[in-house]
C-alpha cells in the first residue's frame, strides 16, 4: 500500500514536471477558450473547463503514467451506477437499436426535453443492417457471439458504456452514463442489442 | 452522367442565389429599403444569369458568390462610405488580392495580431467602414435563402488565390505563437462527451458514419481545412466558409459556441492551414 502510494506521487510529480516543460502555450490556449465561447442552448460555459480526467489526458497527449492512469480509472470505476434491480439483461434490443442510431444529445442544438441518444453507430460498426457506421471505435458486430454471453461479459459491456473511460482513461468514447446522457433504461437496452442471443447483433 | 449532375448542382446554386437577391431587399427594413436598393438588386441578379451560364460549363456555384463579393468589395458602402478595395489590407497591400488568402492567417502590425481572412475583413468592414463588429456577428451564417455579406467577401477574396500555393507565413514571433495555441486548442479535451478536435481528427482513415475525417495534424489531412472553402455545401444548398465549419465541429464537439470571428478560431485555421503548407489551393468550391 505504502509503496503504491509513493509511485503514484512520484508519477503525479513526473505530470507536474512534464506541464512546466510543456511551455506556456496551453495556458495561452486555455485564457483563448475561456474568452472566446459564449452559452448556447443546453451548452453553457462551464463546459469549457477540464475536468480531472480531461485536465490529465490533455496534459500526457493521452498517455498519462500507469500509476496515474490506473488509480483515476479506479475512481471512475467506483462511480459507475450498476443495474438497480441487479440484472444487466432484460433490455429490449429493438429500443437499443434506435438509441444506437440516434445522435441526438448534449450539442447546443438539442432541446433538454428531446430524449438522448447514443450516437454509437457514429463510432461502431453494430447491427448487420446498418451500413453507414463510423470507425473511430471497434467493430461490435457479432459481440456477444465472440465475445461470449456470460454475466462478466454483461458487465463489461455496462460499464464500458457507462464510463468507458473506467477501463481505458482516455477513450475517445464519452462516459455515456456518467455524463447523464444515457439513462439506466437506456442504457440495458443498449447491453440487450450487444448481448441478447436473438439480437441481429449476435444472430445474423 | 457526370455532366448531368453538374447542371443540377447549378441549377440549385442558381435557384438559391437567385432567392438569395430576390429575398434581400425584403429583409431590410421597409423604411430603409428605398426604390434604388431594388433597383440595385435586380441589376445583381441580372449579372448572376450571365454567370449562371459559366457555372453550366464550369461546374462552381461558388463563382455566383465571388460576384456578389465582388460587387461588395468594390462598393462605397458604410456609415463611412468607403470602399474595401481602397482601404483593406489583407497583408499584402491595401486591396491586394492576389495571393492574399493561401497567405492568410497572417501577422498584421496594425492591430499587432495575427487574423485569418474572414476576421480581417471583419476588421476592414469595423474600421474602415464603419459597420458595427456586434451587427456582423449577428447572423453570420448562411442558411435557406440567406448569405451573410462577409461569405461573399471570403469567397471573392478566396477566389484571387485560385491554384496557388499556400504559403502562410511563419516569420513574425506571433505568428509561431499563433501556431502552437492552435495546436493546444485542437487537442484540448472538454465538456460532457471530453471531446476534442483530435478525438475525432488526429488518426488517418477514420470515419463518423460515412464522413471521411481528415486527420488534420498530417499535410495529406490539413490540406482538405483549405481545400474546396469556402465551400458550397450540397447540404442545405448554401455557402460556407472556414468559420461555419469550426462553429458546427464546435457543436459536434459539445462545446459551447465560439464567438464569430474569434482569435481562437483564428488559431485553429493558422495550425491546419500551416500543416497544409506547399500544397496547391484550387479555390471555393464544392462540399458534401
Ligand atoms: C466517439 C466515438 C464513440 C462513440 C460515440 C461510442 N463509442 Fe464505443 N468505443 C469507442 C472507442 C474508441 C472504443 C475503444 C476504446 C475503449 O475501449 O474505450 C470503444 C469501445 C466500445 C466497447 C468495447 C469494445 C471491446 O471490444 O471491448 C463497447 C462495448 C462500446 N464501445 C459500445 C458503445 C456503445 C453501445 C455506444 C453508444 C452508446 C458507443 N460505444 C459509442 C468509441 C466510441
Ligand atoms: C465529434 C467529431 C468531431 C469533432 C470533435 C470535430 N470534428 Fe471536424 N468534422 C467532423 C465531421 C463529421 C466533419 C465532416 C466531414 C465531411 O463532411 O466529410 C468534419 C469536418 C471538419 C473539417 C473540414 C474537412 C473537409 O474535408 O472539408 C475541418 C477543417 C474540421 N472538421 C476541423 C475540426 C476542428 C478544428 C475541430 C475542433 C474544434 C473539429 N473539427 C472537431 C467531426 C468532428
Amino acid at each position: 500500500m505504502k509503496t503504491q502510494k509513493t509511485t503514484l506521487l512520484c508519477a503525479v510529480s513526473l505530470l507536474a514536471a512534464g506541464i512546466a516543460q510543456a511551455g506556456d502555450y496551453r495556458s495561452q490556449a486555455i485564457a483563448l477558450i475561456k474568452q472566446d465561447f459564449h452559452p448556447r442552448g443546453i451548452a453553457t460555459t462551464d463546459r469549457i473547463h477540464e475536468e480531472g480526467l480531461q485536465a490529465v489526458c490533455n496534459r500526457t497527449s493521452d498517455k498519462p503514467p500507469a500509476a496515474v492512469a490506473e488509480r483515476l480509472q479506479k475512481d471512475q470505476f467506483d462511480a459507475i451506477k450498476w443495474p438497480s434491480d441487479g440484472k444487466f439483461m432484460g433490455g429490449d434490443w429493438k429500443k437499443g437499436e434506435k438509441i444506437a442510431q440516434s445522435g441526438q444529445g448534449m450539442a447546443w442544438n438539442n432541446k433538454p426535453s428531446q430524449e438522448n441518444g447514443g450516437s454509437c453507430y457514429n463510432c461502431h460498426q453494430i447491427g448487420p443492417k446498418e451500413t453507414s457506421f463510423g470507425t473511430l471505435g471497434p467493430s461490435l458486430y457479432q459481440f456477444g457471439k465472440l465475445r461470449g454471453y456470460g454475466e462478466d461479459i454483461q458487465k463489461y459491456v455496462w460499464g464500458k458504456i457507462w464510463n468507458a473511460k473506467a477501463t481505458n482513461l482516455c477513450s475517445q468514447m464519452p462516459r455515456m452514463g456518467h455524463s447523464g446522457t444515457l439513462t439506466e433504461k437506456q442504457i440495458k437496452d443498449l447491453v440487450a442489442l450487444l448481448m441478447d442471443p436473438n439480437s441481429p447483433v449476435n444472430k445474423e | 452522367m457526370k455532366k448531368r449532375i453538374g447542371a443540377l448542382m447549378a441549377a440549385a446554386a442558381m435557384s438559391a442565389a437567385f432567392a438569395a437577391h430576390a429575398q434581400q431587399p425584403m429583409k431590410q427594413p421597409a423604411a430603409k429599403a428605398p426604390a434604388k436598393a431594388t433597383q440595385k438588386a435586380t441589376d445583381a441578379t441580372t449579372a448572376d444569369f450571365e454567370k449562371f451560364r459559366d457555372v453550366l460549363e464550369e461546374d462552381n456555384p461558388a463563382e455566383l458568390f465571388e460576384a456578389k463579393g465582388e460587387e461588395l468589395w468594390k462598393a462605397k458602402r458604410g456609415p463611412k462610405n468607403v470602399s474595401l478595395a481602397e482601404t483593406c489590407d489583407l497583408g499584402l497591400g491595401v486591396g491586394k488580392l492576389k495571393g492574399a488568402y493561401v497567405q492568410l492567417p497572417r501577422y498584421f502590425a496594425d492591430v499587432d495580431a495575427v487574423m485569418d481572412a474572414e476576421r480581417r475583413i471583419a476588421h476592414c468592414m469595423v474600421t474602415h467602414q464603419g459597420f458595427k463588429a456586434e451587427d456582423l456577428a449577428k447572423k453570420p451564417f448562411s442558411s435557406g435563402n440567406y448569405t451573410p455579406e462577409l461569405v461573399s467577401l471570403t469567397t471573392y477574396v478566396a477566389g484571387h488565390s485560385r491554384k496557388m500555393k499556400i504559403a502562410i507565413p511563419q516569420k513574425h514571433p506571433k505568428e509561431k505563437e499563433t501556431y502552437q495555441i492552435g495546436k493546444e486548442i485542437f487537442a484540448y479535451r472538454a465538456g460532457p462527451w471530453d471531446f476534442s478536435c483530435s478525438t475525432c481528427h488526429g488518426e488517418d482513415g477514420k470515419r463518423i458514419r460515412t464522413q471521411n475525417l481528415p486527420n488534420l495534424s498530417t499535410p495529406e489531412g490539413a490540406i482538405r481545412a483549405f481545400q474546396g472553402w469556402p465551400g458550397y455545401r450540397m447540404t442545405g444548398g448554401v455557402m460556407h466558409t472556414l468559420q461555419w465549419r469550426m462553429n458546427d465541429c464546435f457543436r459536434q464537439q459539445r462545446f459551447p459556441e465560439p464567438n464569430y470571428v474569434s482569435p481562437s478560431i483564428t488559431a485553429l485555421l493558422s495550425y491546419m492551414g500551416v500543416n497544409a503548407n506547399g500544397q496547391m489551393y484550387k479555390g471555393p468550391g464544392i462540399k458534401r
